[in-house]
């Protein structure tokens, strides 16, 4: 569910194909994303979620944000 | 009787050496593609020696000489920069100096990418209270505070300078405007820290006076903050937007925020890169000079800047 959810957000902020975002990818380096990018789905996955994301150091693949909003899901 | 002010004149002045992205990548591990794909950046001007009172010197020299006024005419002279050539004298004293414009009264302003707005608003003040004729100027030489080795920052500015005179008007050209800042989140963006080199000093330095960004804190601020302060003020017919030239992509999100079409936001940054207090003036004298606006038309534009302080600003106002 929160896969999912982050990976329409991705796939919307980044004009990708669902297929290519997987929870094993790297944001920056396999999607071609940059800071702004980042920054951008950072924001959209606060509002989704309603939680707050204090800073995008270590987060580098699907996986990372997956399991930061399980973490303040939980 | 009711005075006002409006811009009579514009120039500009970038120095000579362009350096284009490509140039950028033999220094330092980027490339053209990455850069102005993620910028919108292409190429931008760098200094080789001078400074920032000479880029500002030469933008005075050409409202001068362009609007037939003479130096001593000028009842003030305010420049907005991030960089000045020194603590004191202001570089506005030393534009005053070089053109001789004795009876002027100068002074820098420090808001950083905001400057030129805030200059803009406070020399509207000043002709609306009395005085008749002045010239701002923004102009900066970023280069001198970049760390060249990092290219997160140095791929991101450029050097330049232009301005405008302002003179006295039966008619009203300045529409609205709204100012802010917020110091609490000052240290986002900082540049030109001085170390304390005095025998007693016995703390450590804050920053290494590079210019330095928490890149994700501009970004929100950018999209938020500014994007509701243009809010504010702008008007459905609204002719075009000039904004601060950071980013192209942040100009198309708050585009998209703003619900404005993107064609409304005049751009430059693809040849200037970022060149803070004197990107909004170099983009007024382009577009001038373009024929894309046209003082006295009678054109209803926003000038927004936004930047270090933080600071941020927009006017309304007619050509």
């Amino acid at each position: 569910m929160v896969f999912e959810k982050i990976q329409a957000i991705i796939v919307e902020e980044l004009g990708k194909e669902p297929e290519e975002v997987k929870l094993t990818t790297n944001i920056q380096e396999e999607l071609d994303a940059d800071s702004l990018d980042l920054f951008q789905i950072i924001n959209e996955i606060e509002d989704a979620f309603d939680i707050k994301i204090e800073s995008e150091d270590g987060i580098t693949t699907v996986q990372d944000l997956v399991t930061y909003v399980e973490k303040q899901k939980a | 009787m009711n005075q006002h002010a409006k811009i009579t004149c514009t120039s500009r002045y970038v120095p000579e050496n362009a350096v284009s992205n490509h140039q950028l990548s033999t220094m330092m591990d980027t490339s053209d593609e990455w850069i102005s794909s993620r910028t919108g950046i292409r190429s931008r001007n760098i200094v080789i020696n001078e400074n920032t009172s000479d880029l500002c010197i030469k933008v005075a020299g050409k409202l001068l000489e362009k609007s037939g006024i003479k130096a001593q005419d000028l009842d003030f002279i305010l420049v907005a920069t991030m960089t000045p050539d020194y603590g004191t004298p202001s570089v506005a004293c030393l534009v005053q100096g070089k053109i001789s414009a004795v009876n002027a009264f100068a002074f820098d302003i420090s808001a950083a990418c905001s400057g030129f707005v805030y200059a803009l608003s406070m020399g509207e003040k000043l002709i609306r209270t009395g005085k008749k004729l002045g010239m701002i100027i923004g102009g900066e030489t970023l280069s001198k505070v970049l760390d060249w080795n990092d290219r997160s920052t140095a791929v991101l500015f450029g050097d330049g300078a232009a301005g405008v005179l302002l003179e006295a008007s039966d008619e009203e050209h300045f529409i609205s405007e709204k100012l802010q800042s917020d110091g609490q989140r000052g240290k986002s963006l900082t540049s030109g820290y001085i170390e304390n080199q005095s025998p007693f000093y016995t703390g450590t330095a804050e920053s290494s006076g590079y210019l330095q960004m928490a890149g994700r804190d501009i970004y929100d601020f950018s999209l938020n903050d500014v994007t509701n302060n243009i809010r504010e003020i702008v008007e459905d017919d609204v002719d075009y937007l000039l904004l601060h030239q950071a980013n192209k992509r942040i100009i198309e999100k708050i585009s998209k925020k703003l619900n404005v079409p993107r064609e409304k936001f005049l751009t430059n940054m693809e040849h200037n890169g970022n060149t803070s207090a004197a990107s909004i003036p170099l983009l007024l004298d382009e577009s001038v000079e373009s024929g894309v606006l046209q003082l006295g038309s009678k054109q209803k534009i926003v000038l927004t800047g936004y930047g270090g302080g933080l600071t941020w600003g927009s006017i309304l106002m007619t050509l």
